[in-house]
Order: C-alpha cells, then structure tokens, then sequence
C-alpha cells in the first residue's frame, strides 16, 4: 500500500440512480406517444420534433458557451423539454415554431433563471403558452393534410359525440402527443415502474379533475362525458409528464397531494367556463406559480416533533 | 407478526455475505499498543503511568478525569515506551500512551466478583465504570453515566441494539449467534438496575437465525422479549430504534431516558457482562475487516491498542491495491489516512474498498426530485437545510430543524444530483452546536 488514500465525508455509498439516468428514462417514456404521433401524422411530426429536440439542446449550449458556464446538456434535460414542447405541438405548426419555442422554453424559462433546478415553471409549457398567445391561429390548427377537424373535446362543446374508441386508440386531431390514451399509459407505466415518478400528482390531478367534472360539468357522473374527458386535451400528457417535472412540483408528499388536487380544480374551471375547452397547460403553468407557497404550507413535521419526558 | 420500523430509510448494497459466516478469531497483539487517552466522549483520561513503567494486562494506565469521562486499561504486558502525540483515525494527533509488548501477557488477577443478586445498583455502576466501558457501537458516550439515571424506576426499556444496519459490519451479528448467552447475562445486569423495565432484544430481519436464537433462549424469561426489526438504514439509529420498538419519539433535546428507554449496542451490552460476571475491564472489541480488497473478510476479537496495520496482516493482507480505507461502515464511517493508527474503544470494522464512489460523483444542480426528503429519517427537507448550509443561513438553517439532523447520510446516498447534502448540513451542525456550547 504506497498510494495516498481518497478520503470524503460520510456516508461513502451512492446510489445508482442519477439525474441524466432519470431524465434518460423520462425520454424512453415519452417514446410511445411520440411514435404514434409520427405514425399518425406522418413526416412533418416527425420532422417537428427533430427540430424541437434539436434546438432545445442547442439553445442550452449556446447560452451556456455564452455565458461560459458548465456545459451541462449532458444531463439530457434539454432533451426532455424540446421532446416534450414538441408533443404539445399541432402537427400542421411550420418547423420554425418548433425553434421558436424551444429557445424561449430552454432560454427564458430555465437558463436565465439560473439553469435546471431554479426554474419555477414548466419550460415545455411556458414555451408552448408563449407560442399560443403569439401564434394562436397556427397553434390552434388540428388539420391534417389541409383537412381541417375539430378536436374532440371542442366536438363535445358542440354537443355531438366523438368515439371514444378512436380517442383511446389516438386516432382524432390533436397535439402531436396527446391524442393516443394508450401510447401514453404505456409511458406513464415506464416511469411508474423505473420509480421516476409516483401516482401522488397523476391520481389526485385526474381523480379530482373527474369529481368536479361530475358535479359541475353540466351532465353528472355519465360515463362517456367523463371519459371523453379523462381521454381528450392532453390531460395524460399533462399528469403524468409534465405535472410530475421534479422541478416544478412540490418537494413533499403532502405537498404533492394539495398540488395534485389544485390542477383537477383548475383544469376542471377550464374545461367548463374557459374558451377553449382544454386548458391542461395553463392549469400546470398557474399551479407551477403556486408551489413554493404549497411548499411552505407543507414541511414536514420533523422526527421527534411530539417527544415528551416520560413524566 | 407486524416488523418494526420508521419512515423514511433506505436499502444500500449491503455486502455482510463477505464475512458474516466465519467464527471470531481472536488476535494476539505482536507490536507495540497504542492506547489514545481520548476515545470516549467527555474529558480525556489522565496517564497515570510513566515512560519506563511495566505494566500487566489489564492494567489501569490512565484515569478517568471527571464523572464523565472513562478509564483505560492495557491489553498487554510490557513497558510503558513512551506518552507523545499519536496521529489518531480522524488525523489528529492525540495524547497517547505507547506500551512495548513484551509477548508474556502476564496479568493482574481479575477482580473478586459478586453474585447478580447481591449486587446494589450503585455498585453494578461502578464496576461498570471501573471497567471503563463506553458505548462502543461508535459514539462513545460512557456508559456508566448512561446507567446513572435519575430515577430509575421510570425505565420502562432497555433496548439491545442488534440492528447492525450498517453496510458490511457483521461484528454484532457474529457475537449475537457466538454467545447468545452472554448478551443475555448482560441484559439482566441492566434489568436489575432497572427494576420496572422490559429488556428488548431487537435484530434486524436479515439475521433471522440470530432472532430464531434468542427466541428460544428467552422463552422462560419473563423480563426479556426479541423483536423483529425491518432490515432498512438507519434502523439501529437510536431515535430511530426507540421509535420503532416502543412508538416513543425523540428529538434532539431530549435523551432516551427521557422517554424511559436505555439504549446499547450488543458489543456494549457483552462488555458489561464480563465486568460483572467475570471481573474484567474493557480489553478488547469485536471488529469486523472486510471490503472487496481484504483477503480473508472476517470479524476479529482485538484488543485494544492493536494497530489498524496488524488487522489487515491478520486478515491476510490486500488481493488488491485500496483506494479508499473506512472505519466504519460505509454510510457512517469515517475515512482513514493511513493504517498506523491504533484501535480504540468505538472502532466497529475497517472497510478496505479498491472503488470509490465519491469521487466518481461529479455534483451537478438539485433537480428537486424528493427523494432526499423521502429518505430522511428524521423527516427534514435536506435539499433546502444543504441550501442553507452553502449560504451560512444559520437563522434559516435552525428554522428547517437543521439540529434533528442524526447524519445518517440517507440524504447524500440517494440524491441523483450527487449533492453532498449529509457534509453541508454535519458542518453547519458542527459550527452551530460549538458556538452553543460556548
């Protein structure tokens, strides 16, 4: 034994698990949902979000050589967001929507705020809120092919029934991402058994959206109107992949739970008061706002809070 | 029935298989003895030797100074070779009485002892001190002034800690099947100390053979019951134990005898049984020398004093080069300079690994995942009190309960970013209970 000896500070022992591990398993979980959307929509999702992803990551690279910090695309968090941003987006959306909003999500919204970790909003859905406001007729166009269709929730406005079976398969107008149930429960499923995330957010996100859909939705518990609605407007999408961004949640499980029951309200007030009938990313963009309020009102009761001498 | 435990906790890699099936070897010092006056929390002893002096084994050589504070006995006889400065496992350089084995180990007689029965508790005390005994699961506390309860009627619990819920350490477990018996005896010598008190015996639910034994030695006993622990870290925490046995919580201002519970490790627990049965002081501990670069892992009786050196020779030597030497388990333990330093009373294993993970660990941004508020045990939010820590936040810092921090490391072990939670908030607790001393 010659050499000089590493030495730390306890514990000496890590886990496997890292933070490019998780975002990793994030990207394979929205896989699915991203090849039906290439399959539905054919080359120019496909070509959507390429582009996306692409210039996410090197928005993040740029401003970090700009700005000579660590380069840190390395972490693959700037692929999520640019493949996230992108399976928000209508598949007609012209290519350069795609780069619009990948610099505003990876620019404005995380690296001015201080990189990963300081951001206090969701950057896939700031950017994706951004680009309605700013391009609401391109955003809003669900055609497919030059044939222009109503979305499924916006059909159930108008009163008519769109089939629920085509909506589970993904076979209806939408968001690149959003339409089929079944390619994002197959995600939803890979980042529930990777440990990634767990069903706190998702559960009482959707199982209070449900309930007040129920009361004040205008047609009672029938079980076609709600699962129109647990099917259409990108609500998986928005529970299980973007709601649950470690970033932007709450810390504890507690506040989890409160922060879950806050995005079924409001997607709910949306969906039944607001004009478009959607409204899934606003509710998590507001909710974002909240969570270091719920953060807060939630710390933990540290061990040994309730000790007493043994009188 | 239902296994005890506490929120929060996590499952490393638990690497025991290394040296849990082979018998305790006892060791026979070669070299000189080191015997630091300081390995016990409190005051340091007083040398009351002389450079030249000969000693026996099991020897006095250095007194207690004050209640709170231990005696320290030679393993060996010999000659008193020096008193100077000895680097010591933490790198410093402490006080130390050097004793030159002469290889005769002539020894002073044991002293006279009493049946149990006939023993007061004030004389049970201080055999124990006289012993020299401390808690020897690593804290040091002495364990005479533990026993020293106000009253000690309001014990409800004497907890033997047979958790071992540390990484690789399997010294306890080793003893626990060895000599179940004296455990027990030694439990019963708490018990008459404690009039109303239940002796508990709890273990972890991976060492079921160690439960399956002292269930049918305690059958008969009505005083002692085991109890089945969930094998998860920190388990054999002594917050975390007390709570997960008996529902009574504990905070830092608190002492387990408030909430009626006395607390000691097995290896403890042994030692005071052979003071009182046997008449013999503290000489020797059981310590486990595993890791993936040791030989022959496996858990030696040595007496104390015995260089970390002589250990490693024992156990065969290196198979491969070590990067990283620990004292200690992995997830508590603290990590060695060099192999010259000598045993003391709360050294529990020497943890030889030929990989690091630390300095594999680039830290990168807290991604606010969670999992450091899930695993702590003492239900604290790390990621924002490791914040606090950075900035020297101390209002902040005492605001988040920083002080109910037990260091476990659970923090640091699980957080993705590899964030060095466990070392921001143990420095921060380290400068803010110095100064509330002060």
């Amino acid at each position: 034994m010659n050499g000089l000896l590493n030495v730390s500070s306890n514990p000496h022992t890590r886990s496997k698990v890292t933070s490019s591990s998780l975002m990793f398993t994030v990207i394979v979980s929205l896989l699915p949902a991203a090849g039906y959307g290439v399959f539905k929509f054919g080359l120019n999702a496909l070509l959507l979000i390429g582009v996306t992803v692409f210039s996410a990551v090197m928005a993040e690279l740029l401003f970090d050589l700009i700005t000579r910090r660590k380069i840190t695309i390395g972490d693959f968090s700037a692929m999520v967001t640019g493949l996230l941003l992108a399976l928000n987006l209508p598949p007609a959306a012209p290519w350069w929507i795609g780069v619009v909003g990948a610099f505003f999500a990876i620019v404005v919204v995380k690296m001015l705020f201080g990189g990963l970790g300081q951001n206090f909003m969701n950057p896939a859905l700031g950017a994706r809120c951004f680009l309605v406001i700013s391009f609401a007729s391109i955003m809003t166009n669900f055609s497919v092919d030059g044939v222009s269709e109503p979305t499924p929730l916006a059909l159930l406005r108008l009163g008519e029934r769109p089939d629920l079976v085509e909506m589970v398969k993904g076979n209806t107008p939408g968001t690149i991402g959003e339409t089929s149930v079944i390619a994002l429960l197959i995600g939803a499923a890979i980042l529930i058994i990777f440990g990634v995330i767990d069903l706190i957010i998702p559960g009482m996100y959707i199982l209070t959206f449900l309930l007040c859909m129920g009361f004040f939705g205008g047609h009672g518990f029938d079980l076609y109107f709600l699962a129109a609605h647990f099917s259409g407007g990108g609500l998986l999408l928005g529970a299980f992949f973007m709601a649950t961004d470690y970033v932007t949640r709450p810390i504890t499980k507690l506040g989890q739970f409160v922060y879950g029951i806050i995005l079924g309200i409001l997607t709910a007030i949306f969906r039944i008061i607001g004009p478009s009938g959607e409204g899934v990313s606003f509710s998590i963009i507001i909710s974002n706002l909240l969570v270091p309020l719920i953060d807060k009102a939630t710390a933990p009761r540290f061990f040994g809070k309730g000790g007493t001498r043994n009188e | 029935m239902a296994k005890m435990t506490f929120s929060g906790g996590i499952h490393p890699f638990d690497g025991k298989d290394m040296s849990k099936d082979i018998p305790i070897k006892e060791i026979t010092p070669k070299s000189d003895l080191v015997y630091p006056l300081s390995q016990h929390i409190g005051a340091p002893a007083k040398a009351i030797v002389a450079k030249g002096d000969r000693v026996l084994a099991g020897q006095r050589i250095a007194e207690a100074e004050g209640f709170v504070s231990s005696h320290i006995y030679s393993a060996v006889s010999g000659t008193v070779k020096a008193i100077e400065e000895r680097r010591v496992l933490t790198g410093n350089s402490v006080l130390s009485i050097v004793v030159e084995n002469d290889g005769q180990y002539e020894a002073v007689p044991a002293w006279p002892v009493k049946p149990l029965e006939e023993m007061t508790g004030e004389e049970i005390i201080e055999r124990v001190k006289e012993a020299g005994i401390v808690g020897m699961g690593g804290a040091g506390f002495p364990t005479h002034v533990k026993l020293s309860v106000k009253e000690p009627s309001k014990i409800d619990y004497v907890i033997v800690n047979g958790a071992e819920c540390e990484p690789y350490l399997t010294s306890d477990y080793r003893k626990m099947v060895e000599e179940p018996e004296n455990l027990i005896a030694g439990l019963k010598v708490y018990l008459k100390l404690f009039p109303y008190s239940l002796g508990i015996i709890a273990i972890e639910d991976n060492k079921p053979d160690c439960i399956k034994i002292f269930k049918a030695l305690t059958k008969e006993e009505p005083r002692i019951t085991v109890k089945t622990l969930k094998t998860k870290y920190p388990q054999g925490s002594e917050r975390q134990l007390i709570f997960a046995v008996t529902g009574r919580e504990l905070n830092s201002k608190l002492l387990p005898a408030d909430v009626g519970c006395v607390v000691n490790n097995v290896d403890t627990v042994n030692s005071v049984a052979n003071a009182i049965y046997r008449g013999l002081p503290l000489l020797r501990r059981i310590v486990t020398v595993t890791g993936d670069c040791i030989k022959n892992p496996r858990n030696f009786s040595v007496p104390i004093g015995t260089l970390y050196s002589d250990l490693v020779e024992e156990a065969g030597g290196f198979r491969k080069e070590p990067v990283k030497i620990i004292s200690g388990g992995p997830m508590m333990g603290f990590c060695m300079f060099g192999l010259d330093v000598p045993i003391t009373k709360t050294a529990s294993a020497l943890l030889c690994l030929s990989e690091d993970d630390i300095s594999k660990a680039e830290p990168s941004a807290c991604i606010n995942c969670g999992r450091c508020v899930e695993a702590c045990p003492s239900r604290l939010v790390p990621k924002i009190l490791s914040d606090h820590a950075e900035n020297f936040n101390e209002e902040e810092f005492l605001c988040g309960h920083g002080l109910e921090c037990v260091e476990c490391g659970c923090c640091s072990f699980v957080c993705p970013a590899k964030r060095p939670l466990t070392q921001n908030i143990k420095s921060m607790r380290k400068i803010l209970l110095a100064k509330k001393k002060r």
